[in-house]
């Protein structure tokens, strides 16, 4: 298919700027210009919707079909939160007016948004209080290693060193490094859980936290958990829950009551705003009370006559993550999911997640490896069996034969710790003849990795390409098209 | 189903030690669709939009023409993630990658990245990434950057050993004595915006020499609408590019979501962070698009990663992709010489009316300018909210001295008559 540059035709226009009503003036000193325009398409406004349309035909999401990514957490979107996010009192309100003097009165019903977001968080987390403003999970943990780092200098700490398991999502180790510290790896023990005596061995006064994701990426919830928080307070650490997967126990259980400082929600995941084909996302981070103070500029308070206004002296703040207030659409398309599930529907967001992946793990379990043997929380990890992997079928092939039965296919390779790895995380939302449908797909496919392997690693045939080559994209790097006569 | 897999809903949850079964859960009960729809729609009425828009500061009320909503609602996009997977991922991927090189031909760059969050924190990226190439560890930074680019930046690196120095610009534009005098030997960047946080327009080719004359990089945050018409950082010699987005066809939603741009020379590409979307052919030989040099990434390299970024903002850049598809390469330029022009004429209406004076001598600006009022700024935008005004920002926030100075921005938008009217409301206020 043609990129949207090489449909260009010389002349041909989209858009009608708005007319001028005010005489044009030469206004800027000509060596201050640019030399030419900037070589941007020339279409009409058909052209790019033809274009943009025939794009999206060759795209996958949620609304498409089932979408197991694990760790991700696709469950369906519901469309009246992309409604309201369009209401023209929330899209085409200025981030700056609550700087101007009594500005906070302009923008009230936004930042009682923001306000009962943050209640409702505390609620379901357990935690004292929570800033909206990290973009993503990942920056998330990012603000959590910051807050992290605040207090222990606050408290007159030198301390040098996160743990964290090995099962963790790469963004963990990133993220505490990003912050400036060490990373020490935990390994992961015979029942897919932390090794609780590894930790041990792990902790000295060095250690500034611990990250932790629960359930797992393996699925499993860290039977030892409260016990594993216990241990990093020992040593006057912090522990940090990475809220990827709280969708297996939202209304179940707190991570605060588990023993955790520090908490990120993924709004896009638990709380059904729609992941954009990456982001964006939210990544609020609640914490528990003396960790208040080191929360970033600014906060949303309720004023004694019952206005909403910003606090931003704050005098032990990590200061600003943000430019403003955090993706407000995405908080407040958030916050429309839980006022619509209240508190019956969101446990039974967790019930039913938990249902539907145990559902697949036992239905497939005998045609799969599975890793782990035991209840699961909101995903399980196969991976292929011997025998397949002896027909030289890999876990990349039952990614791409169950394409051609128009399923996404579950995150593979990932964790690292299990070989060949299918994390399947089928969500709450998806009903049981799309999980059967999977089930009897994933059950076919194990048949012909016995029957016709070939089939499988010429797989997949309907897409519109078929297993590009990564290689050659890294020899002969190509990432932009760019006209000779704009470059340099 | 849970008959046939033999279990009960508390054989499920077993693994959850009891005591740490929730204690407390005391959320309201759910709402129907008509309920929340009524209830947000009463939240989003206590929000003052009806206010003729003159605040800038980085962020932009541009207009945004209706098939850029349209086509970036397509579920097919907005409900997918990540393109892990390339063959279902083609849509997104391509168009990821007509994002990259729309973001080099704007601002005459060679690589871009997919996107990152917003503005500041593609600037303090831009600053990391400086931080390796060069392996140094002192960043110059102008304080004619956009102020909460500059706290932003000293909030991240508070736990790094990085030496931060501010210099100070000089009647609007950024002071070369004392910029070529800082920069030395230990000095990994110089961190510039054009336009800069005044409205003021520079051509840094000069600092850009002097800075690669030391081994040290130019940083150039930059507002991409102004490229329409002004001189790119690629030509002036930036070695990194970045920029907020938001002015590419996203609603200003009160803060966010919006979208970090980055853009820089192509022997640093291995050394940039987030996304990266590269074309190869597939098993047939057809054009294909996939993730590439993933080995900067923390899903590969965890804590030896370029960046920690995982989710970016894929769908404002395709946003911002269909923006300036629509506008295209005519339209582009209209709209920013449509926003000079009219910012010329505002500058020169209000510029008559008796006690306001232009703070800066330097007279080339873009959509913003800085004036001096004959009182305390805030004071007087304060009165012209109440007169359907959001008149502009009031400098005192974030620099000392500059208590009576508002900093105004016109785009697009703002129609001759809105002008008049300001004036006259201002000349009464005053």
């Amino acid at each position: 298919m043609k990129l949207v540059f090489e449909k260009s035709m010389p002349g041909r226009r989209a858009v009608q700027v708005g007319p001028n009503d005010v005489p044009a003036t030469i206004n800027i000193r000509s060596d201050l210009l640019r030399r030419r325009p900037a070589e941007l398409p020339e279409l009409s406004e058909l052209d790019v919707v033809r274009h943009f349309t025939e794009l999206s035909r060759r795209n996958f999401g949620v609304d498409n079909n089932f979408y197991p990514l694990g760790s991700c957490t696709m469950k369906y979107n519901p469309k009246v939160a992309e409604h309201i996010a369009s209401y023209p009192g929330f899209a085409h309100l200025h981030p700056l007016l609550p700087q101007l003097r009594m500005g906070g009165m302009l923008t009230q019903g936004a930042l009682r948004v923001l306000y009962e977001t943050d209640l409702l968080l505390r609620e379901i987390t357990g935690m004292a209080g929570f800033t909206m403003q990290p973009s993503a999970g990942a920056h998330g943990e990012l603000t959590g290693m910051m807050i992290t780092a605040a207090y222990h200098r606050d408290r007159g700490n030198k301390k040098t060193t996160i743990l964290i398991p090995d099962s963790a999502h790469g963004t963990n180790p990133a993220s505490a490094a990003i912050a400036g510290y060490k990373i020490v790896s935990i390994p992961t023990n015979e029942k897919g859980v932390m090794d609780i005596i590894a930790l041990r061995q792990a902790l000295n006064d060095d250690i500034a936290g611990l990250m932790l994701t629960c359930p797992n990426t393996l699925g499993l919830f860290e039977t030892h958990i409260k016990q594993i928080c216990d241990l990093v307070h020992s040593v006057d650490g912090l522990a940090y829950y990475d809220g990827a997967n709280l969708n297996a126990i939202v209304g179940k259980a707190r991570p605060s009551d588990f023993g955790f400082d520090i908490v990120h929600l993924n709004l896009h995941k638990t709380f059904a705003t729609p992941h954009g084909g990456g982001g964006p996302g939210a990544g609020p981070v609640g914490v528990k009370e003396k960790l208040l103070p080191f929360l970033p500029v600014s906060i949303v308070v309720k004023r004694n006559d019952g206005t909403y206004a910003l606090e931003y002296d704050r005098p032990k703040s990590i200061g600003y993550i943000a430019p403003f207030y955090g993706n407000f659409a995405v908080i407040l398309k958030a916050y429309v999911y839980i006022l619509m599930l209240g508190k019956e529907g969101l446990r039974r967001v967790a019930e039913n997640a938990v249902l539907n992946a145990n559902y697949v793990r036992e239905k497939l379990k005998s045609c799969y490896e599975l890793a782990f043997d035991s209840v699961c929380k909101h995903e399980c990890v196969f991976s292929p069996t011997k025998q397949m992997l002896e027909n030289g079928i890999h876990a990349i092939d039952i990614a791409k034969a169950l394409m051609d039965k128009g399923f996404h296919p579950p995150t593979v390779y990932f964790p690292t710790i299990v070989k060949e790895a299918l994390m399947i995380e089928p969500t709450e939302t998806e009903s049981k003849e799309t999980l059967d449908a999977f089930i009897d797909a994933m059950i076919e496919i194990a048949d012909q990795a016995k029957t016709m392997p070939d089939k499988l690693r010429s797989a997949p045939t309907t897409t519109s390409v078929c297993r590009p080559d990564e290689v050659a994209a890294v020899k002969k790097l190509n990432i932009a098209s760019i006209a000779l006569e704009s470059a340099g | 189903m849970l008959a046939e897999i033999g279990m009960t809903m508390e054989e499920l949850f077993a693994d959850i030690p009891p005591e740490l079964m929730c204690k407390s859960f005391n959320l309201p009960g759910g709402l129907s669709e008509q309920q929340v729809c009524s209830h947000l729609a009463e939240l989003a009425g206590k929000n003052s939009t009806h206010l003729a828009c003159f605040l800038g500061g980085g962020f932009y009320d541009h207009f945004i023409p209706a098939a850029v909503y349209s086509i970036v609602s397509r579920s097919e996009f907005y409900t997918a993630y990540t393109p892990y997977q390339p063959e279902l991922s083609q849509g997104n991927l391509q168009a990821i990658y007509e994002y990259q090189s729309a973001i080099c031909r704007l601002t005459e760059m060679e690589v871009s990245n997919a996107s990152l969050y917003d503005g500041g924190t593609a600037l303090y990226e831009a600053m990391m990434m400086a931080l390796r190439i060069t392996d140094r560890n002192k960043i110059i930074i102008d304080d004619s950057v956009n102020p909460i680019y500059r706290v932003m930046i000293h909030s991240y690196t508070r736990n790094l050993q990085i030496e931060l120095e501010q210099t100070h610009c000089t009647d609007g534009l950024a002071d070369r004595r004392q910029i070529l005098q800082k920069i030395d030997d230990k000095t990994a960047a110089v961190i510039l915006q054009n336009p800069n946080f005044f409205g003021c327009i520079d051509d840094f080719s000069d600092i850009a020499q002097a800075a690669h004359a030391k081994g040290s990089l130019l940083i150039v945050s930059c507002y991409p609408i102004s490229l329409g018409i002004l001189k790119t950082p690629g030509a002036m010699g930036a070695d990194i590019v970045t920029g907020e987005g938001q002015s590419l066809g996203l609603p200003m939603s009160f803060g966010g979501p919006y979208l970090g741009f980055m853009a820089a020379r192509r022997q640093y590409v291995r050394k940039m962070p987030g996304r990266i979307v590269g074309e190869t052919t597939d098993r047939f030989g057809q054009r294909a698009y996939v993730l590439t040099l993933q080995t900067r990434e923390q899903h590969i390299r965890r804590d030896k990663a370029t960046s920690n970024i995982c989710s970016n903002e894929a769908l404002c850049a395709l946003t911002a992709l269909v923006y300036l598809s629509l506008l295209g390469k005519e339209g582009l330029k209209e709209t920013a010489q449509r926003c000079a022009d009219k910012a010329s004429y505002a500058y020169n209406r209000l510029t008559v009316i008796p006690g306001v004076e232009p703070h800066f001598r330097h007279r080339w600006f873009f959509n913003e300018f800085v004036l001096d009022l004959p009182s305390e700024a805030a004071d007087v935008i304060a009165k012209l909210i109440e007169r359907g005004f959001a008149a502009g920002f009031p400098l005192s926030r974030y620099y000392d001295g500059m208590k009576n100075s508002i900093l105004i921005c016109v785009t697009e938008k703002r129609t001759k008559q809105q002008i008049g009217m300001l004036a006259e409301a201002l000349e009464s206020v005053l």
